[in-house]
This record gives C-alpha cells, sequence and structure tokens, in this order.
C-alpha cells in the first residue's frame, strides 16, 4: 500500500509520499535510503501542522505513524515511554484509568508524541504548566549516519533543547518519556460565561485564569462596532470525585471533500451568532467528560474536508502582554472589517513558565488563533496582520503556518541560527526552506 | 480473562487483535520469527494492561518444532482459551509461475504450515473440550484468480480444512472460525495498488475478528462487504470468469 499525504489545511498543496517506518530497528536504514534517493526527507506523524511544516522539501517523508508501541509505563510515578507515533489520545486511553492525565495537551488528541515534542504543543493550561517540553524527560533522537542518542536536561542537552520546537529538523524522534499528572476522574468542571468585549475578557482572565487548571476563550470576530470581541469564557478543573472510565464518543465523519468550502460568510456570520447566543449570560457550572471539554472538533474525523479542495489556512498569534490589549483589538477590528471571518476563534492567555524549547511558539501574552478558507484575498489581510503583530512585538505559530515571510520569522524566533547548526543535514521541510532563504 | 496463543504474532492485524484483547487483561503466549519484534510488542500489550506475556521464536514451516511450542505454551498459559493463526506472506504470482520451489515454499507458508498447526492444536482442543480457534484464511482462497491463485490455492485449502475441522470439533464444544480478510493496509501488503475504498486498516479487522470471536461466528469475512464482494465473484460463471483477468 503506498499513499500520499497531506498537511491539515491542506495548503499549500504538495502531496508527500509516505516511507512507513513500523519498527524502530527498522529506521536508521529507512532514513539512509530515503535520504540516498531523495536528498532530503522529513519525520511525518499525524499530518495535524496546519501549513508547510509537516511536509518535505523533497515531498519524501518518513512516516511515523506507525510505530505507535507503548516501551515502559510506570503507574506509580505517572511515566510513560513509547514509540514516537503513539498518539496522545492513545496514551489518554490507557493513563486515565490508572489516574493519570496528560500534563500538556493541545485541542486535539490526535497528533502523535514526535509531532507534539516537534512542535512544543501548549494547552489550555499554558498558564500553570508550560508546553509539552516542560514534561518532557527524555527521547532518543536519531540523526543521519549516528547511533541513537538518548537527549534529556542532561545528555546531549543542546540536541534536546533544539529538538524541542525544532519542528522534526534535529533528527527523527523514535520514543519519547514523558511524565503525566495525577487525576481522580476522567470529567472537568468547567463554568463558562459569555462576554461582550474585549475588556470584559480581560477582566475575566485576570480573575479566573490563576483560580483554574484550564482557560480558553472563543471570540465571534464577525462582531462589528460596540460588539468587537465579545465572546464566551470557559474555564475548568478536573473534578475531584468521579469515575476514571474512558467513555467512547461515536465520532462523525465528514465523508469527502467538498468542491468548494462550506465555510462562507453565510455559514460563518450564522454560526457566530448561534454560538453566541446559546452561552450563558451568567457563569455557569457543569460537569463534563474531558473529551467534549478538551478535544470539540475531535468529534468529527477530518473536519478540514469541509473547506474544500483549496482547503484552509490557520492565523495563530501571541502577542505580548505589554502590547496585547491594543493589538488583539486591532486585530479583530482588521478582521471584521475585512469581511472573511473564522469559523472558531481561539483567545488564550499564556503564561510565563519558559520552554526548555529553542523555538517553541508561546510568550507571556494573549494568544489568539482563527481559520481562514483558502482564497487569493487572504493575502493582503495576513499582510495586515502581520504588520499589527510586528509592531506589538508579537510571532506566529509554525505549526499553523504557510505564509510568514522568513524576515518576519527569523526576527521572532532569533535562535532560529542555532536549530539550524543543529539541523540533521539529511532533514528538511518546505516550511525550514521557505523561511530561512 | 483470556489465556490466548498467537501464532504469527508480529503481524500487523494479529498485534491489533492482541491490543484490544490486552485491554481486557488477556494472558499471551506469542509466536513469531523475530525476537526484537516480539519484545517490542510484549513491552507494548503489557502497557495496553496484558497480564502477562511469554515469548516463543518459531519458523512456521519448521514442522518438528511445532510440539516444543505448544508445549511450552500450555506450561505457560496451562489452557488455551483462544489460538489465532495470523501468520503468512504474499507471494509474487510471475514468480511463483517461473519457480516451482519458491511456488512450495509459499505454499507451505500460507497453506501446510497452517494445517500442521491446526492439526496438532485440535487435539489439544479437543482433549480441553473448549476454546476457540481462530484461522486468518483470504478472500483469495474463495476463487482462484490468475493475479494471485498460488495464495488463493494455499488459503483455499485452509478455509477447507477449518470447515472441516469445525464440525469436527463442534461435537467437543470446541469453535472454530475462518476469517477472511479483503485487502488489509499492511507490511504484507507493501508496494501494491489497490481502489482505496476497498482498503480496510488493520484495526477495524481486528475488531471485526474480536467480535466474531466473541459471538462464535463460522466464517466472516473483515470488512464485512467482502461477503457481497465475493459473491458475487463466485457466482460469474466459469466461461465467463476465465476470459476476465482480476
Amino acid at each position: 500500500m503506498t499513499s500520499t499525504l497531506h498537511s491539515w489545511g491542506g495548503y499549500p498543496d504538495f502531496p508527500q509520499t509516505s516511507h512507513i517506518c513500523r519498527w524502530r530497528g527498522e529506521a536508521p536504514a529507512l532514513m539512509g535510503r530515503v535520504f540516498a534517493s531523495y536528498n532530503s526527507t522529513l519525520p511525518y506523524g499525524s499530518g495535524r501542522s496546519y501549513g508547510d511544516s509537516c511536509l518535505a522539501e523533497s515531498n519524501q517523508v518518513l512516516h511515523m505513524r506507525a510505530m505507535d508501541r507503548f516501551i515502559e509505563v510506570d503507574w506509580q510515578q505517572g511515566i510513560v515511554r513509547a514509540e514516537a507515533g503513539v498518539t496522545l489520545g492513545e496514551i489518554l486511553s490507557v493513563s486515565i484509568p490508572q489516574g493519570w492525565f496528560l500534563s500538556v495537551t493541545p485541542g486535539t488528541q490526535f497528533v502523535t508524541l514526535g509531532g507534539a515534542i516537534a512542535n512544543d504543543v501548549h494547552g489550555k493550561n499554558h498558564h500553570l504548566r508550560g508546553t509539552f517540553g516542560n514534561h518532557l524527560r527524555r527521547f532518543g533522537l536519531l540523526r543521519h549516519g549516528q547511533r541513537l542518542l538518548t537527549c534529556s536536561l542532561t545528555e546531549n542537552t543542546e540536541l534536546y533543547a533544539a529538538s524541542i520546537g525544532g519542528l522534526g529538523l534535529t533528527g527523527v524522534i523514535l520514543w519519547a518519556e514523558i511524565q503525566l499528572m495525577p487525576i481522580r476522574s476522567g470529567q472537568i468542571d468547567s463554568t463558562v460565561v459569555r462576554f461582550s468585549n474585549l475588556a470584559e475578557f480581560f477582566d475575566l482572565s485576570a480573575e479566573l485564569d490563576h483560580q483554574h487548571e484550564y482557560s480558553v476563550a472563543w471570540i465571534d470576530c464577525l462582531a462589528k462596532g460596540a460588539d468587537i470581541g465579545r465572546g464566551v469564557f470557559i474555564v475548568g478543573d478536573h473534578a475531584q470525585y468521579g469515575s476514571l472510565d474512558k467513555e467512547v464518543r461515536p465520532k462523525l465523519q465528514v465523508p469527502l471533500t467538498p468542491p468548494v468550502s462550506l465555510i462562507n460568510n453565510f455559514s460563518l456570520r450564522f454560526f457566530n451568532e448561534a454560538y453566541w447566543r446559546v452561552h450563558p449570560t451568567k457563569r455557569t457550572f457543569k460537569r463534563t467528560s474531558f473529551e467534549p471539554f478538551f478535544y470539540p472538533l475531535d468529534r468529527i474525523l477530518n473536519w478540514n474536508r469541509i473547506y474544500g479542495r483549496k482547503g484552509f489556512q490557520q492565523y495563530q498569534c501571541v502577542l505580548p502582554d505589554a502590547s496585547a490589549t491594543a493589538a488583539t483589538s486591532d486585530l479583530l477590528a482588521v478582521i471584521a472589517g475585512s469581511g472573511q471571518g473564522s469559523f472558531l476563534a481561539v483567545l488564550k492567555r499564556c503564561g510565563n513558565i519558559s520552554s526548555p524549547g529553542l523555538l517553541s511558539f508561546p510568550l507571556p501574552g494573549i494568544s489568539l488563533a482563527l481559520d481562514f478558507p483558502q482564497k487569493a484575498n487572504l493575502e493582503p489581510l495576513f499582510s495586515r496582520l502581520d504588520a499589527i503583530v510586528r509592531l506589538a512585538g508579537g510571532r506566529l505559530y509554525p505549526a499553523k503556518d504557510a505564509h510568514m515571510s522568513g524576515a518576519d520569522f527569523r526576527q521572532a524566533y532569533p535562535a532560529w541560527e542555532q536549530l539550524e547548526a543543529l539541523r540533521d543535514p539529511s532533514l528538511m521541510s518546505r516550511f525550514w526552506k521557505r523561511v530561512t532563504e | 480473562m483470556k489465556k490466548i496463543l498467537i501464532i504469527g504474532a508480529t503481524s500487523a492485524i494479529a498485534t491489533a487483535c492482541a491490543r484490544l484483547w490486552a485491554s481486557q487483561g488477556a494472558e499471551f503466549f506469542l509466536v513469531a520469527r523475530n525476537d526484537e519484534r516480539l519484545q517490542q510488542i510484549a513491552t507494548d500489550l503489557k502497557a495496553r494492561g496484558a497480564k502477562a506475556v511469554t515469548l516463543h521464536n518459531m519458523d512456521v514451516t519448521d514442522y518438528d518444532a511445532h510440539p516444543d511450542m505448544l508445549e511450552k505454551c500450555l506450561a505457560s498459559l496451562r489452557q488455551i482459551d483462544i489460538a489465532l493463526i495470523a501468520h503468512g506472506t504474499l507471494p509474487d504470482q510471475q514468480t511463483c509461475e517461473q519457480d516451482v520451489a519458491v511456488a512450495l515454499r509459499e505454499f507451505a507458508n500460507n497453506g501446510t504450515s497452517v494445517i500442521a498447526l491446526l492439526s496438532r492444536l485440535a487435539n489439544q482442543f479437543e482433549f480441553q473440550r473448549w476454546g476457540t480457534l481462530a484461522v486468518i484464511s483470504s478472500v483469495a482462497g474463495d476463487r482462484g484468480r490468475p493475479s494471485n491463485y498460488l495464495y488463493g490455492t494455499a488459503k483455499a485449502a485452509v478455509s477447507t480444512f477449518c470447515e472441516g475441522l469445525r464440525a469436527r470439533l463442534f461435537k467437543v464444544g470446541v469453535h472454530v472460525i475462518t476469517i477472511k480478510p479483503g485487502f488489509v493496509d499492511t507490511p504484507m501488503t507493501k508496494g501494491l495498488i489497490f481502489p482505496a475504498m476497498l482498503v480496510a486498516q488493520p484495526d477495524q479487522v481486528a475488531r471485526r475478528i474480536v467480535k466474531g470471536i466473541k459471538r462464535s461466528a463460522n466464517i466472516i469475512y473483515a470488512p464485512g462487504f467482502w461477503w457481497g464482494v465475493m459473491f458475487i465473484i463466485k457466482s460469474i460463471p466459469e466461461f465467463v470468469f476465465k476470459k476476465i483477468n482480476i
């Protein structure tokens, strides 16, 4: 079976040929073979990176998803060692019954362990726990022509730091060991309240973030005038009492890719208005299972297909605290004015816990993420947004990116030269080529 | 919890089945040729909830090694609740047409070795008066097609053998299930091009197998739609069938 792979956003469209890596013992030879035939390659996990950071310059990727075995688990200490292709969801399905949860989880459980490290993902508890890399004990890194290296805070420390958020360029991560956090139940106690403008968001965030493990907000990016920045604030904590059984929710499918995007101005306006209206004006407590709380979109497999054949781009930036209030409202004004909106715009305060990773995305401040169907007129919009982010001293998230300029990248991630120096010469992504040339 | 013997334990479908049983706390005796891979599967199954995993290295075509394997399996598990025969290779039909030695070796891999193992296991199960023999055959055994009739012939032998064995062991309370997968995305089918609509993932096939064993099905196609596909293929009269290339 040979199949082609894509990035999650489907833009840019460079189908990748998959070279499946199934066993740890096979990896060195496979990596050598693909490099010898195609001059460069790149490890590829679940393909949940949105833009071109998961696409190889040669379009020939080492597909790691089949390496999905656990190596060692310690339920006393909450330590899991597994192969890089295991997904976070697979880890949860064995760890939750034992009373352990991921210390940090992104908004989808379908990413692989290797991908979570390579993009140094963060989640709704960034203000308390930092990024995925903050809970990474060690990992095995395969570099071309070398024997397998173990990297940690004490061994091969340079490669450890460079690989966290290293976009898969420092070598192929074959296995990793992470620290989980204890939980007493698989349920989440959440509190939801809607807010009518950005000022209210910042008040809520200042009041509630430090009281709760998880905090995130959804913003109606189509709202105009006095309504700009209205949204829904959601906080949550692991319930102290409840069951540790993992509920299995039936998954829905988007069976095919429609020729045009189903996300248009009409459906967006309707959805955003409805989403805002169904949420309560008063703080409302609710107990939910962890899946709908953390992974609402995982309910619908292949939801990226609703954007049609042209795909979509996500715009995710983080703005430092000092300039966050003004810059966020500028960004929202420009987006609302452009008439191009996003289905789900997510606003989240990032904390000041620094990651061990060289090229980690979060900064202490506010992160904003929006999805846009791919269209020719995205470019002028994005360049206006980029100007605001640049002025505010913020930066964009490589895992989501398909457009940022090389100059912006190098300015925002000055450590890129250190990563370039440590890059495995047999690995090259389309993203890296684009922003470092 | 179940005590399970798996022959060909490093195959993708077998691994996927084992993971489902592991989450129910099963105890395993795994047989395959590659020690390193067996070891990696064992640690994975334990993390997923397996109570115990014992490993055994054996080449299925080394028939003299079968009794020793069975003895060690019984010493470890004491009884076998489920035996899953999952090993196999997918030969290149054209090579088999040119090289008789290859053809016979492939027939041994996919046919003779299964019959040899089943013959010994059948006596053990008859003695236990308990358990399920689950055998992975193939849709390819349902009709000889020019594109891979050597493989098909071996699988037809396995399917027919299972049919007879099922009727024999039914009388002593032992169940035999014949599993006929279609195109599955595994290392065995690497490099082949199938219509994407027809390709199943090992996990999907495994769920159907585990369910089929639980409800004591006799013959299952995996995925289920292959029953319909093969019904049509089997209904084509020979004078037409010989003119088409599938």
